[in-house]
């Protein structure tokens, strides 16, 4: 009996030993340099060896591309290159930010940033909101005992999956005028509605797609966090006989929490940044009631004759910082809960 | 034995790669975007200059014209572009053309055959760097089977924007077509009836002067015919800034009475709906001062970053020769931007009597184009001027700017593009 027992672990030895072998064999290769190395640098410095791979890469196409735009902003005119472009000092940033009255976008005189801005707040604030509170409720059914619960998981992760260009047509299909929803609507009787020539309409659905496309991905991680709950604290919870609002509000939110964080954060971030899906679907319009300030950016650095670089660096240069603040104030609120 | 015959067959086979690759040493790149199927002719033209010339190799890049309008002009700026491409902005990226004067081999052929044109490509020199490849009126299709099953007659020759809108209309009101008229949302398409109504688009110095009381008139009806829904705000407002939208798959799908665009559609019509209806090239309607469309096209030229431009020369010179291109103009039914062949040396290839109305019609047009429209076409920062005319009064049809606004808007977007430009 014991001797039975003992084979398959002899077996996972032996084929581990054999799986093993070429890994051993390249660290004993690595081992001479990297010990050449450690001498040089120390053993303090060897973590900054094993980071420099990704540094390098993060230098090359991140900061340095962000230094180069910085210094974009700064000049003007249609050359491409930096040596060649005339420095303009900050009227790029100037021209944005020249407003009569702020509240109002087109006394600025740059009426498509303002409004671009405008449209991107607008669409965070309600593609946040919802995606965050869709997701939970969606994580929280997910994470009963459910019928088909397995199936369901992945049916609400399978947007995500999928390209933004695609989804963003698949909903345009949906939406036209000729598209399956006003089919439906007209077999109901209701007349055909142009659902990309109103501008609520129009931000209602670039709202929407976003939410269905991009809800998998948070669902996910909440229900990570979900599952990583003790479900001795239910058990004890149940014993007491708690209500189950009380349950969700003193030991499901409070310790889903930091998930949550992340789940507002990077939703907040990708909502800033969003382009490809709206501008697919309603492409900026009607007029620009969905253009956002990526778009903006895009517009104006490539689609116009004049292509200006200066004007759209300065743009994502103004956008980083928005960016810059929404993070620094997650770390804010994270330092502080963690401080209690 | 079986040893050096092993050998004798694999110097032979490695000779003759080397001698092949040795043969074609010089790969030239076009980049070429497709209208309908002008890829495949022009290749079928190249494939004989190939068979003439085995050192040069001609890649075609078939792309969308959205990369021809976006990527292109910042390959060339950053001088990665490729030796060749076939361009619409005309003026707007003659910084970026070779002279082939040197390398062609009678330059008064093509004087004499592009003269006019040549102008649009080089507009502050004598240059000579490529050719049309199509020559462009725009003007308006109607769904004459729509006009005759409604019992409406057709405006005729001399009808004003008023009178086709009204009886567009009036055919859409007893068939229940949901369009009576569409417009290509474009600001070189509206430029045309601005001109009619006109419009003077420069000032006396010859600087751009979009707004004035021409353009007004023109604008102020495109604003009401989407209030009242002789045209549908879902082609134009559903998108934003100088998008290009057509309606030509809403033509062609009998959605639309009167389709406002040009002679580049002829092709695809007698393709796509063949004689489903009969689709009708009309003359261009008038305004006040004239019946004009705008001209316009479609040009391949050669790129002065080439390593190449002997090569790119011997090419150019041989796409240009009139056979070929009276087969590349018959094949795609494309108005000739050759002078001899406009003046009927084409076979067209279609037995189609729409397609051969549309060409007689738009081909008859090229004489009555205003002057204004021709100057506007050779102005090399007119999609400035366009992209500002159809973002900004898009914005006023949406109901985000008044139509006031909207026309100090498009003076200040164009002041400010200048600006920008006169950088450089």
């Amino acid at each position: 009996m014991t001797r039975n027992s003992d084979q398959p672990a002899a077996v996972k030895n032996t084929v581990v030993s054999i799986a093993g072998w070429p890994v051993q064999r390249v660290f004993r290769l690595l081992e001479y340099p990297f010990s050449k190395i450690q001498k040089g640098v120390g053993i303090q410095g060897m973590p900054w060896i094993f980071l420099l791979p990704n540094l390098l890469f993060f230098g090359i196409f991140v900061v340095i591309p962000l230094f180069i735009n910085f210094a974009f902003s700064f000049t003007g005119g249609t050359e491409l290159f930096l040596s060649n472009r005339v420095y303009t000092g900050t009227e790029q940033y100037r021209f944005l930010l020249e407003c009569e009255t702020f509240g109002d976008p087109i006394t600025c005189r740059e009426d498509r940033f303002w409004k671009g801005l405008y449209n991107t707040f607008v669409f965070v604030f309600f593609q946040v909101s919802f995606l965050v509170l869709f997701s939970l409720i969606t994580a929280l059914i997910l994470n009963r005992e459910i019928r088909g619960r397995g199936f369901f998981r992945a049916v609400f992760f399978f947007p995500v999956l999928l390209s933004p260009v695609v989804v963003a047509l698949i909903w345009k299909w949906i939406l036209l005028r000729d598209g399956i929803l006003n089919a439906f609507l007209v077999s109901i009787g209701m007349d055909k509605i142009l659902f990309f020539v109103s501008p609520e309409w129009a931000m209602f659905w670039a709202v929407f797609v976003s939410i269905w496309a991009h809800m998998g991905f948070y669902t996910l991680i909440l229900l990570a966090g979900l599952q990583a709950i003790q479900p001795d604290l239910y058990e004890a919870a149940e014993m007491d006989g708690t209500s189950k609002e009380r349950v969700f509000w003193r030991i499901t939110l409070p310790l889903l929490w930091p998930n949550l964080l992340v789940v507002v954060v990077l939703a907040l971030i990708k909502g800033v940044q969003v382009f490809d899906e709206v501008f697919v679907l309603t492409g900026g319009g009607p007029g620009t009631a969905t253009q956002f300030i990526v778009q903006y950016i895009y517009n104006t650095g490539f689609t116009e004759q004049v292509q200006d670089f200066g004007l759209a660096s300065a743009a994502s240069i103004v956008l980083g910082v928005i960016l810059f603040v929404l993070t620094m104030l997650q770390l804010a609120v994270t330092r502080a809960r963690d401080n209690g | 034995m079986l040893n050096f015959k092993r050998i004798l067959a694999t110097s032979s086979m490695v000779a003759t790669l080397a001698a092949t690759s040795a043969l074609a040493e010089t790969e030239l790149r076009m980049m070429w975007y497709n209208d309908g199927n002008e890829s495949e002719v022009i290749q079928s033209i190249i494939d004989r200059f190939e068979a003439n010339n085995p050192d040069i190799s001609v890649v075609i890049d078939v792309v969308p014209y959205k990369s021809i309008m976006e990527s292109l002009p910042i390959q060339l700026a950053a001088g990665a572009g490729p030796d060749l491409a076939r361009v619409t902005d005309l003026g707007g990226l003659s910084k970026y053309y070779m002279d082939l004067t040197p390398h062609i081999s009678n330059s008064d052929y093509w004087e004499a055959s592009f003269g006019p044109f040549l102008d649009w490509l080089a507009p502050d020199s004598d240059r000579i760097s490529g050719f049309m490849t199509q020559l462009t009126v725009t003007g308006p299709y109607v769904n004459k089977t729509f006009f005759e099953q409604a019992g409406v007659a057709m405006p005729g020759d001399g009808a004003t924007w008023d009178e086709w809108a009204a009886a567009a209309n009036d055919v859409a009101g007893k068939l229940d077509i949901p369009i009576p008229m569409a417009w290509d949302r474009s600001g070189h398409r509206v430029s045309g009836p601005a001109i009619a109504m006109g419009a003077k688009m420069f000032n006396a110095e010859g600087e751009p002067a979009l707004v004035d009381d021409g353009l007004k008139e023109m604008t102020q009806r495109l604003y009401d015919w989407h209030q009242d829904g002789t045209m549908t705000k879902e082609l134009w407002g559903s998108v934003s800034g100088s998008s290009y939208l057509g309606a030509n798959e809403d033509f062609a799908n009998g959605q639309v009475v009167m389709y406002m665009s040009g002679s580049w559609q002829i092709g695809q019509f007698s393709g796509t709906i063949g004689d489903a209806f009969d689709w009708w090239a009309v003359p261009a309607p008038c305004g006040a001062a004239a019946c004009t469309g705008m001209p316009g096209g479609a040009a391949l030229v050669a790129m002065k970053d080439t390593k190449h431009p002997a090569e790119v020369g011997k090419l150019m010179d041989f796409l240009a020769q009139e056979e070929n291109l009276a087969e590349f103009y018959g094949k795609n039914l494309f108005i000739p931007g050759h002078l001899k062949l406009a003046t009927g040396g084409v076979d067209f290839a279609t037995d189609d009597v729409r397609a051969k109305h549309a060409l007689s019609t738009f081909a008859g047009a090229v004489p009555k184009i205003a002057p204004t429209a021709f100057d506007l076409q050779g102005y090399p920062n007119n999609r400035i001027m366009f992209n500002a005319l159809i973002s900004r009064l898009n914005e006023a049809i949406v109901g985000e700017l008044t139509l006031e606004q909207a026309y100090v808007r498009m003076e200040e977007d164009i002041a400010k593009q200048l600006a920008a430009k006169a950088l450089e």
